[in-house]
Parts: structure tokens; sequence; C-alpha cells
């Protein structure tokens, strides 16, 4: 899994491929807190569009960015995520913490 | 219940992370002779993902140990799963089983792996015993398309 990162204004998107599990969710964590904790940016987008899979990892990892901008009064938005991974934040109530939107919508 | 099996693969691999992938991609690969649809195949994928990685995160955690998996394809189009290890055992299975509930919060652990298996499969059978390990059979019938 890889992650590009990109500021516009004062919102950061991180662009993610690959898979998300277990293995890969560690390298990008930090990265990502690093940067938020750098920049303090006011939104904080995960781009999921290139993402192939995800399981409960990236559930964890999706959470724990969450608070990480939450502690800085930020917000979180999911971007782009595939249908099968959509399903998995579902069904972990990600939906409740972070606005859903695709390029379609914007 | 007496289905034929028409297929079936045993794997064993040691607790590493990076075999999670590889976890994966070989159901995949095994499961793609029924010609899954698209969406049974990503259920599938993800409920091995999280078995796997419940045996390295948490049964294997202090050391390294084998993972077995063993897959049978039955005639009526149903898939069995076990996936067992020799690691450290559950001790409240069904506190396990809780959505969200988790030894490791820590580690952003969201603790919902077994949620996961038994939402994604048709049924999940968890058996452990402290200090032997644990075992995991799922099942999920694969529609079938076109006859």
């Amino acid at each position: 899994m890889s992650a590009e990162i990109s500021f516009s204004d004062n919102i950061m998107t991180v662009f993610l491929s690959g898979d998300i599990d277990h293995h890969s969710v560690r390298y990008i964590r930090d990265e990502i807190d690093n940067t938020v904790n750098e920049k303090n940016p006011e939104k904080l987008i995960l781009d999921f569009s290139k993402v192939d899979f995800m399981d409960s990892s990236g559930i964890g990892l999706v959470i724990g960015r969450f608070k990480c901008i939450n502690e800085i009064n930020g917000s979180l938005k999911i971007k782009n995520p595939p249908v099968h991974i959509k399903k998995v934040m579902k069904l972990a109530g990600i939906d409740k913490l972070a606005q859903f939107t695709s390029d379609n919508m914007e | 219940m007496n289905l034929k099996i028409l297929n079936e693969l045993k794997l064993s691999f040691p607790s590493k992370s990076i075999n999670e992938g590889f976890a994966r991609s070989a159901t995949a690969s095994f499961i793609a002779q029924l010609d899954p649809p698209v969406d049974e195949l990503s259920d599938i994928k993800t409920a091995v993902s999280e078995a796997v990685t419940n045996c390295i995160v948490h049964a294997y955690r202090n050391s390294y140990g084998i993972i077995y998996m063993h897959i049978k394809i039955f005639e009526n189009n149903e898939i069995y799963i076990k996936i067992q290890d020799k690691g450290t055992g559950i001790e409240d299975i069904k506190k396990a089983r809780e959505p969200l509930f988790t030894t490791l919060p820590s580690e952003e652990r969201s603790g919902i792996g077994f949620s996961v298996m038994e939402s994604f499969m048709d049924k999940l059978n968890v058996k452990s015993t402290i200090g032997k390990g644990t075992i995991i059979i799922m099942r999920k019938k694969i529609t079938s398309r076109g006859e």
C-alpha cells in the first residue's frame, strides 16, 4: 500500500492505493499523523479510489485518523470508496464519523 | 449431510503479516473455479483476511507459529474454510465475538474482525483451548452464475 499526501488551502488529501490490511497500515499511520500534526489541516480527506482491498485493520486506520483530526477540531471525509470497501466501513459505522463523498458528487 | 467434495486445498505458512495478502490471493485463486460473483469473492477474501490476521496479531502475538488453512468446495457450490493455529487460544469466545471488543485497543484494532466474518460468510464456528490454539470454520454458498 502507498499513500500520497497533497495539500490545497487547509485541506489535506491522502491518496491511498493498494491493499489496506494489518501488514500495510503500520507504514502509513505514522506518516499521516505526523503530517496532520505538522500542518494542522481543517479537513482530512482519505481518498480510496485506488484501494483494491481493505479489511478491519483499515477500519482501525480510519478510526485512528478520525481521532487524530478530531483532536485538532478538524473533520474527516472518505472519498471514492469502492463498493466492497464501503460495505466494511458501513459495518463498522464509519458513516457516523465521517462524510462519504465521491468525485461525481463534487 | 453427505455432500461430495469436489476439490480441496491445504496450505500452511508462518504467521508473518506479509502472508496476509498471500492467504487472500490463494483463497481467491482457488475459489475462482466456481466463477463466483465479484461481491461474494470480496466477502470471502475479507473474511479470510480477518481470520489470518487474528492468528498473527493475537494467537501468535509474541512468537511466530504456523497458520493452517483448509478449503473445501462441495458439489452444491458451498465452500468451507478452516483456519487453525496452535497459539495462545481465546479466553472468552463469546466476549471476543462481541462487536467492537478488542484486547488491543492501543494498536488501533477495531474489534470487528469476528463481526466481519459473521456478516460476510453464511456460518462461523469458533473453537479454542487456552495454550493449545484456535479453529475458525466458515462456510458460504456461492451463487452460481447462469446455468
